[in-house]
């Protein structure tokens, strides 16, 4: 399969207006469909990293592209609609609403953002996700009567719904117990791979990293390390 | 069309904090109306009746009791005046006397001895049965019957005064010979008899066994029993059995509505109760009722304020609940702006939110006023009896 360069950070520096943490990325490049682990310390900038890409933070100098679109440039409601297009986010509290079923859950997006239609199509493409990943007879439950294995599931077909090219999961597996963590890993890397979206995950956890294709470590604060 | 899902599934899902500012919200809304509703149709009431009672004749003392006892026959009696004064106003030629007396219950509702002049006077009409006609009859008013589930051919007892007082009033049972038609007033929430007869409740009257029996009589053996059967309901075979002792001019009446027969009569009349030191006073309801209305609006313009301040707060109340409401729900914004969401979507939630609840109170509170408004006048008629 040929891969194209999904994600370009170019010169990017990054600090929030009351904090001494500043992030600078000289050079960075993910291609289409990769599965990249983002490692480092806690405060080293790995959701700030994820932020960037995603539109939710402006970097001071630099560019972040996505795809053929150069987010950095773009004002606050083309972020809103490319984040909405284009990006899938998987949390590590799962984020989904006590308020709605499963079900609902899955469909939150639509619900929530204007720009995206809710129609058959997607209906049937949210109980084919929800089959996948093996929640289908229990998108009729709220999140409190599921597992959290199974709440991540939900986040998981939420963040996949609206065929996004790329999946910023932040820690999507930190509150999970060792074996529910590879099984979550492992339907996230087979969901994203199905549509063709990449995969940029913060993680913590050591022992999933083999299983990325590539592992960006910000061990050095000053300044991020590409491996 | 999704702000209102959304906003209708938060809203179900913490019903109670829902229910609860719905019903708020009701009350807010409700209570103005319904204090407007229950002001104006007292007054409606308290007027209507006042303007078609022309004159009161009671025992000196308050003239609002005197009016409020013998036109709504509330909870407060007026002091028991004779039948002479009814028979006064029968002499002097001036006015027709319709004596009341209130006196006595049954069943929680006001047992009103008068004469058939009464139902004239009201224009209270028949719907089953006839008048009273014999003693021990009576007449009942039609919310009455339809909460005591009881009609022509039926019998009520009165209510003993006092369980323990050997000679005081024993009950008495009175068969239903008609039924009224409804009026809105009081007169449907009462049970009329002949002043007698509630002479009789009253023991001035009574009925009893023979003495004697006729049989001894022929004999020559008199012997008198202690333990006389007195008569607790009036039967055609024991009818002739009552009598009444002392003069009719003494046997107590609670009020007496005249109603004279010109003005200049009116005038007369009004006249012969001027004098302080008259035991009696006549009284002009209309007059009466309008200083009470006044008052009563006076006090409402006061309750109107009170309304006001109370409802701000709770619409500050409920404000406050929905703020920090939404306060706990910065997660699900945060969430939400992540995927997308403008602050467009996230106000239209919440004003999605505020318009569910302000429809639901609207239509609860619909519903209230509706209720009060259509049982209004049994409200008013309770209310004015208190």
């Amino acid at each position: 399969m040929e891969r194209r360069e999904l994600i370009q950070l170019q010169d990017v520096s990054f600090g929030y207006p009351q904090g001494a943490f500043r992030l600078s990325i000289p050079a960075l490049a993910i291609d289409s469909g990769a599965r990249v682990a983002v490692v480092g310390p806690s405060g080293s900038g790995k959701t700030t990293l994820l932020n960037l890409v995603a539109g939710l933070a402006i970097p001071e100098t630099g560019s972040v592209t996505v795809g053929e679109t150069v987010v950095s440039d773009l004002n606050d409601a083309a972020r809103r609609r490319f984040r909405a297009d284009r990006i899938g986010f998987v949390f590590q509290n799962f984020a989904l609403m006590d308020y709605l079923t499963a079900g609902e859950n899955i469909l939150y997006p639509y619900r929530i953002v204007r720009s995206l239609r809710l129609d058959a199509g997607v209906r049937k493409r949210a109980l084919q996700l929800a089959e996948a990943c093996g929640i289908a007879d229990k998108l009729d439950r709220h999140p409190g009567a599921l597992s959290q294995g199974e709440q991540q599931r939900v986040a998981i077909c939420r963040a996949l719904v609206t065929r996004p090219s790329l999946i910023l999961a932040d820690e999507a597996t930190g509150n999970l117990d060792p074996e529910t963590k590879v099984v979550i890993l492992d339907l996230l890397f087979a969901r994203a791979a199905e549509q063709g979206a990449a995969l940029l995950a913060v993680t913590h956890d050591h022992e999933l990293l083999q299983r990325f294709d590539r592992v960006i470590d910000f061990a050095d604060l000053r300044q991020a390390t590409v491996s | 069309m999704n702000a209102l899902y959304l906003a209708f599934a938060h809203l179900r899902w913490n019903w109670a904090r829902s229910l609860v500012l719905i019903l708020v919200g009701a009350l807010i809304l409700a209570v103005p109306m319904i204090s407007e509703i229950l002001l104006r149709g007292s007054e409606d009431a308290l007027t209507r009746r006042a303007e078609s009672t022309p004159q009161v004749i009671g025992a000196r003392g308050s003239q609002l009791d005197l009016v409020m006892d013998a036109l709504y026959f509330s909870e407060d009696r007026a002091t028991p005046i004779t039948m002479a004064a009814s028979e006064s106003v029968w002499d002097s030629g001036l006015g027709l006397p319709i004596p009341l007396y209130t006196a006595f219950d049954t069943h929680g509702a006001r047992i009103v001895g008068t004469t058939l002049d009464y139902f004239e006077f009201r224009q209270l009409a028949v719907l089953q049965g006839r008048l009273f006609a014999v003693l021990g009859e009576a007449v009942i008013g039609s919310a009455l019957a339809e909460r005591l589930g009881v009609g022509v051919g039926d019998t009520l007892v009165s209510s003993p005064q006092n369980l323990f007082d050997l000679d005081g009033v024993y009950p008495l049972e009175m068969s239903i010979a008609g039924v009224l038609a409804p009026s809105g007033t009081a007169d449907d929430h009462v049970l009329f008899t002949d002043v007698k007869t509630s002479w009789v409740i009253a023991g001035i009257g009574h009925g009893h066994e023979d003495v004697i029996s006729a049989e001894e009589a022929e004999q020559g053996n008199v012997a008198a029993n202690a333990a006389l059967l007195q008569f607790n309901r009036i039967t055609d075979a024991n009818i002739d059995s009552f009598h009444f002792h002392g003069s009719a001019e003494s046997y107590p009446v609670s009020a007496v509505i005249v109603a004279p027969y010109d003005t200049r009569s009116a005038t007369i009349l009004r006249g012969r109760y001027l004098d302080a030191d008259n035991p009696l006073q006549l009284v002009l309801p209309d007059d009466i009722i309008a200083d009470l209305v006044d008052r009563i609006f006076r006090i409402a313009t006061l309750l109107d304020a009170v309304t006001l301040i109370i409802g701000v707060a709770a619409a500050a109340a409920m404000g406050l609940s929905l703020f920090l409401s939404w306060r706990l729900r910065a997660e699900e914004m945060a969430t939400a702006w992540r995927l997308g969401a403008g602050r467009g979507s996230v106000f239209a939630l919440a004003g999605a939110e505020i318009l569910i609840i302000l429809c639901a109170a609207i239509c609860v509170a619909t519903l209230i006023v509706l209720s009060v408004r259509t049982s209004s006048e049994a409200l008013l008629n309770w209310l004015l009896a208190l």
